[in-house]
């Protein structure tokens, strides 16, 4: 049931990193690049601010401490502008009450440093809007399933899968990103809104219960790990 | 010692100055007392000279009535003649001195009726000086004057002998209250100075000095003691800091040092590309486990810090604690236990993540040691109940337990009991609990489970 991680060009984005440390943004655009999208650099604040107000990005990526204008100040700035383009803060300070200081800020996501690379992709391919489901959707399909969010039914080949609660949030949350990699920490965030580091696969056991539940007698997976990364809900593996 | 500046200081002190206005209050209430003493003294005479002089007059007027002027001047010349303080004048209508004892009277005294304060010189003490008097002036029918008085004189030594001894007294009590001012004063400071030596001394290094509580139970006393346990506190903060540096070195370097090793292996030996891959990977986790030890690190330097306490709400615990529960309640079965909760409603105030966090700790904990001994399935049990004033968290596992010498170790730092230095973990999750638990005001306890391990997280609950 594994899944490789192959760039999927149709989904390719436009992102600005804003980063004073040369050699990780040298290291993240390499990264970015081969995962299939074009990514502009800034080295400070202030030029990272002009850049994000002139070019249309899907994702900013800014770190928190920089040269001129600080990260907090430039998200601030720019949505005090009316510029709503998704952000993704990076951090060396982890807490989680500078966590919230940052998403006051307007960050839609806050990572802390360090950070594994298929954590900061996963995240930022999440925000993006490109090939997700719109929010306002009421009914989720990925091949025969399907996920009607006003009802809280689960159907599968038009056969009723009876989920609990925290199961049918975590099926919702995964089919709204199907077809990009949901980590385990971006699953323990947004399906228990907890921000620290369980220590232990948790999450993992979780998975597989809805996957016994979800793809057990199919033919066809739909659950699948990416190795290293998380989870991807999809028809298939390409 | 050099006194004059021995002084100085003495009199800059709050004592010193508190002394010094209770001794101006003091004075100005002696002073008040001793002239409405003197007030009263005078007044007292006063109408006593009066009464005196009054009834003299209604005497020699009612013997005028029995025997006429005759007997009038008799009794007056006998009553002239005997010693004492009283004066007498007798004058007819022409102003003829009839009987008297007094030599001279300012012009015109005898011309009104009534009483009135005036000199007078005696005529029986010859040279006398001139004296103070009080007198009545009363006519008697066919033209006679009678004056009848009384030297006065007394009545200002009288007062004199009041007022001079109270404030020799008063001057007496000054003295006394300043001397006894700069006692105290002075007791005070040697105990302040005792304190600032010591206060010196802990600044220098020796952080295991203490002051003095000598169980007087004085506001000296309880200000050291409040002092002494901040010092305890710092004390074992600063002992908690070496502790975790001594540690950092430890198990920081130890997992670093395997990193270095996995790499110069995967350097030189690797044959083939999975080769590769296998030791950049173990490289990774490597990395990982650094990265959580250093968080869990940061975050118990936090935690203990208590900066956290700013960001604290209110919240209700037992839906933090079903949360957890239901989180770690699918690996719990996988591992072969079976979690069960016990929840009452208890709302705390503090935060949430981290109250979670030390929740999942414990679990974890849990269903890491909690198989029992015999192979046969597990058990843990979640509870949350209020006892009293507090929230009473505890999770109980069914395995073998933490023998009793070393449940206190057990949340100190990097502390794992050697039985289980194999398993995973850095070491760190029942510190940060425990950490948590002083955080919120609370703490962290372990006892039996029979068998097994039951850890108490108690926090202050808000008021139901």
């Amino acid at each position: 049931m594994d899944a490789n991680l192959e760039p999927d060009f149709s989904l390719s984005m436009r992102l600005l990193l804003v980063e004073d440390d040369q050699d990780a943004a040298d290291y993240l655009r390499k990264a970015f690049r081969e995962a299939g999208h074009v990514v502009d650099h800034a080295a400070d604040g202030e030029d990272g601010l002009a850049h994000a107000l002139d070019g249309k990005y899907d994702v900013l990526v800014v770190d928190r401490m920089l040269p001129l204008r600080d990260g907090l100040s430039l998200v601030a700035e720019l949505r005090g502008r009316g510029d709503q383009t998704p952000v993704l803060i990076l951090s060396a300070l982890g807490q989680v009450d500078d966590r919230v200081v940052g998403l006051r800020a307007g960050g839609d996501d806050y990572l802390p440093k360090p950070y594994a690379f298929t954590e900061l992709l996963a995240r930022v391919e999440a925000l993006s809007r490109r090939g997700a489901p719109q929010a306002a959707e009421t009914v989720y399909h990925v091949g025969d399933l399907e996920l009607d969010r006003l009802a809280h039914r689960v159907t599968r080949g038009g056969k009723e899968i009876p989920l609990q609660p925290r199961e049918f949030r975590l099926l919702e949350y995964l089919m709204r990103h199907a077809g990009q990699v949901v980590t385990r920490t971006m699953l323990l965030e947004n399906v228990w809104d907890y921000h620290f580091d369980p220590q232990t696969n948790v999450i993992d056991v979780h998975v597989s219960r809805l996957r016994s539940k979800i793809d057990k007698g199919f033919d066809v997976p739909l659950i699948h790990t990416v190795r290293g990364a998380g989870y991807m809900v999809r028809v298939g593996m390409r | 010692m050099n006194l004059p500046r021995d002084f100085s200081r003495l009199i800059r002190t709050t004592a010193f100055k508190l002394l010094a206005v209770y001794l101006v209050v003091f004075a100005v209430f002696a002073v008040s007392m001793i002239g409405y003493v003197a007030w009263h003294t005078r007044r007292l005479v006063e109408s006593q000279v009066s009464e005196n002089v009054e009834a003299e007059v209604r005497f020699l007027a009612e013997q005028y009535r029995i025997g006429g002027v005759q007997r009038l001047v008799l009794v007056i010349d006998r009553r002239t003649r005997r010693p004492g303080s009283s004066i007498y004048l007798l004058t007819n209508f022409a102003g003829e001195v009839l009987a008297s004892n007094v030599s001279e009277l300012p012009i015109g005294l005898l011309d009104q009726q009534g009483t009135r304060i005036t000199t007078y010189k005696r005529s029986d003490e010859p040279g006398a000086k001139e004296n103070l008097a009080y007198v009545e002036v009363f006519m008697l029918p066919g033209g006679y004057r009678l004056l009848v008085g009384k030297d006065i004189e007394d009545r200002d030594t009288l007062r004199q002998l009041v007022v001079r001894p109270a404030q020799g007294a008063l001057v007496l009590i000054l003295l006394l209250g300043l001397a006894g001012g700069i006692f105290v004063t002075r007791r005070v400071l040697k105990r302040i100075d005792a304190m600032n030596a010591t206060a010196e001394r802990i600044m220098a290094g020796d952080l295991s000095g203490r002051l003095m509580v000598d169980g007087t139970g004085d506001e000296f006393d309880r200000l050291a003691a409040s002092l002494n346990a901040m010092l305890e506190r710092i004390e074992s903060l600063m002992a908690g800091l070496k502790e975790v540096s001594d540690n950092i070195a430890h198990d920081l370097k130890t997992p670093l040092t395997r990193l270095r090793n996995r790499a110069e292996e995967a350097l030189r030996g690797a044959a083939s590309e999975d080769d590769w891959r296998q030791s950049l990977e173990s490289i990774i986790e490597e990395s990982d486990g650094l990265i959580r030890t250093f968080d869990a690190l940061l975050m118990i330097a936090r935690a203990e810090a208590g900066q956290a306490r700013a960001s604290m709400v209110d919240l209700d615990l037992a839906d933090i604690t079903e949360n957890v529960a239901e989180l770690y309640e699918p690996l719990a079965d996988e591992q072969g236990l079976d979690l069960v909760t016990e929840i009452a409603p208890v709302a705390i105030h503090g935060m949430r993540e981290l109250l979670a966090q030390a929740l999942s700790n414990l679990i974890d904990n849990a269903i890491k040691y909690g198989l029992p001994a015999d192979g046969g399935r597990g058990r843990i049990t979640v509870s949350l109940r209020r006892d009293g004033d507090f929230a009473v968290l505890e999770v109980a596992d069914s395995g073998v337990g933490i023998p009793e010498a070393d449940r206190d170790r057990v949340t100190e730092r990097f502390v794992r009991l050697e039985a289980s230095r194999s398993r995973p973990g850095s070491g760190l999750g029942l510190a940060l609990v425990a950490a948590v638990a002083r955080l919120h005001g609370g703490q962290l306890a372990f006892s039996g489970a029979a068998p097994g391990l039951r850890a108490t997280l108690r926090l202050p609950a808000k008021a139901a």
